[in-house]
């Protein structure tokens, strides 16, 4: 194959102001990080409710859980963004939509659409986990709480999700990570995070081989790292006798 | 006896001097041409109306697209091969470049600029079109030209080089504009449309394209100071002398015998498919200059 390779590439100006490539893969990465994290506090937060409320007894209540759960995780991720990006603005008042469309910065609106897509599709699967958790429990230990004289809430709080939690960490460590793959489906609605750079990169330098070869390695770091720090996480939490913690 | 010798030389030499051009050792993608019977032609779908897809055959058609099948006509008489196979192979921003220099795709016409970091990758043919780097706004708005985009929201395409262009606008004037990178043509104008953005800035044909598939067309207007010229090529391999020679031949033939007027009218002042629209463009002093004079080098920088 004909290829001129040039890993020098990444130092040299991009013709935008005074920045190199590499200046746009240390924004793009700032921009990955900033909606994977914002996704993912959405994400667990919602997740665990609705989790909570697939337990519960009372039908009502876990259906509607469970109803969530097969919408969101049954309709790709792409069609999502695009229905909260380009449709969902259209629903708001008239005043509003000027404001949103016009004033407000494009890369905040793209922004919000891309960390409430990311987050509502990622707590369908983080409840789906924290349902398993729970589920995962000894009937005795909700049994024992009941006899104790516990209500509902304090069952939960006290006694069933402190355990699941600890039980489905590695379960969610994967969806942690996801999550910053998935952010990239952000680079089609033009925010410039680390995919859309590399695009960008690849387009303008026509060192495309270079531009993703960057990527895969960032991308590949960034998540070995958390993986590594969700592990140290792991053994910090973990009650002795309680559950085995990573096969050791 | 020394006449043998002498005879044989002389019998060598004829025998040299007979022989037919087309037998000479084909190299590169002619020979690989010769051998396969096929030739893969690269090709977008929806730079309209240069290569796009109009129907469901799949073939794609537009300016480049014709163009590209002149030059697989000119191949088939270069080689003798009546029955040379034509096989499309779709391609994006992102894979046209490796897709050519990989051998996947033989030659791609479609709206590829002609720029020296390409040009560090792949050849160019001479140049097939040129284009000024314009603004697409609402007729009756006030955004005119780049000066009224001051602190605005302005869409382009990502990856082209509008888009380095508005953003190192951006950067050097301290224009303050918010800069929209749309993912393709399509997604940018739909910017526009739903009022994220007051402008969108592109190739001004694609432009007059994206304006004929509005709902209202005249509701729009190509209108600004062209901040570049830009000229597409087709893309070839790289070190493949024969092959650039035949693909630029062909393209040379075509603007000496006027064909090029024909297609030229049948693709930008006459209704074009799939929804019978008129792109009502007449062909610029600069695209009359590159076809009176043909080469296969970029646009010279001449900003506004």
């Amino acid at each position: 194959m004909n290829y001129n390779w040039d890993w020098g590439v990444f130092f040299k100006s991009t013709g935008v102001g005074s920045e190199t490539y590499l200046d746009w893969y240390i924004t793009g990465l700032g921009w990955t990080i900033a909606i994977a994290v914002a996704a993912w506090i959405i994400a667990l937060l919602l997740g665990s409710v609705l989790g909570v409320m697939r337990t519960v007894p009372n039908r009502i209540v876990s259906s509607i859980a469970a109803i969530y759960v097969e919408i969101f995780r049954n309709v790709p991720l792409l069609v999502q963004l695009f229905i909260w990006y380009f449709l969902v603005p259209d629903l708001l008042p008239e005043n509003l939509q000027e404001w949103y469309k016009q004033d407000l910065n494009p890369t905040t609106s793209a922004f919000l659409s891309v960390v409430v897509c990311l987050g509502l599709f990622t707590a369908a699967r983080v409840c789906e986990q924290v349902r398993t958790g729970i589920q995962a429990l000894p009937v005795g230990q909700e049994s024992a709480a009941r006899a104790m004289g516990f209500k509902l809430p304090q069952i939960y709080w006290n006694v069933l999700l402190p355990q699941a939690y600890r039980i489905i960490i590695p379960p969610l460590t994967s969806e942690f990570l996801n999550v910053f793959k998935n952010s990239s489906v952000a680079s089609l609605i033009g925010l410039m995070e680390l995919l859309a750079q590399t695009k960008q990169t690849a387009e303008f330098s026509a060192n495309l081989f270079e531009a993703f070869t960057l990527a895969t390695l960032i991308y590949f770091t960034l998540n070995m790292s958390l993986m590594l720090l969700m592990r140290l996480v792991e053994k910090k939490v973990a009650v002795p006798g309680l559950i085995s913690v990573g096969g050791k | 006896m020394r006449i043998v010798p002498q005879l044989l030389g002389a019998a060598i030499a004829a025998a040299l001097i007979t022989t037919p051009v087309f037998a000479a050792e084909l190299t590169g993608t002619l020979k690989k041409i010769k051998e396969s019977g096929t030739i893969t032609l690269g090709h977008r779908d929806s730079s309209i109306p240069f290569s796009y897809i109009a129907d469901a055959s799949g073939v794609p058609v537009g300016y480049s697209a014709d163009i590209q099948l002149k030059i697989v006509e000119a191949i088939k008489k270069d080689l003798d091969m009546p029955d040379l196979k034509v096989k499309y192979n779709l391609v994006t921003s992102q894979t046209r470049i490796p897709l050519v220099q990989n051998g996947t795709v033989d030659v791609e016409c479609g709206s590829t600029t002609n720029n020296a970091e390409r040009a560090q990758q792949v050849d160019f043919s001479v140049g097939i079109f040129e284009i000024g780097t314009r603004l697409l706004s609402k007729a009756d708005s006030s955004y005119k030209d780049f000066d009224d985009l001051k602190g605005k929201n302005v869409v382009t395409t990502a990856g082209t080089t509008s888009e380095r262009l508005l953003k190192a606008m951006n950067a050097d004037k301290q224009m303050g504009m918010n800069v929209i990178s749309a993912k393709d043509h399509g997604e940018s104008f739909q910017m526009l449309e739903s009022g994220r953005a007051v402008a969108f800035m592109m190739d001004d044909a694609l432009l007059a394209g994206e304006m004929a598939k509005a709902k209202k067309p005249t509701d729009w207007a190509v209108t600004g100071t062209p901040q570049s010229y830009e000229i597409y090529g087709c893309m070839v391999r790289k070190e493949d002398p024969a092959f650039k020679k035949a693909v630029d031949d062909a393209i040379v033939a075509t603007y000496k015998s006027g064909e090029i007027n024909k297609i030229y009218d049948k693709w930008f002042t006459q209704p074009i498919p799939p929804k019978d629209l008129n792109l009502m463009f007449p062909m610029s002093e600069q695209l009359k200059a590159l076809i009176a004079n043909p080469n296969d080098k970029p646009a010279p920088d001449k900003k506004a």
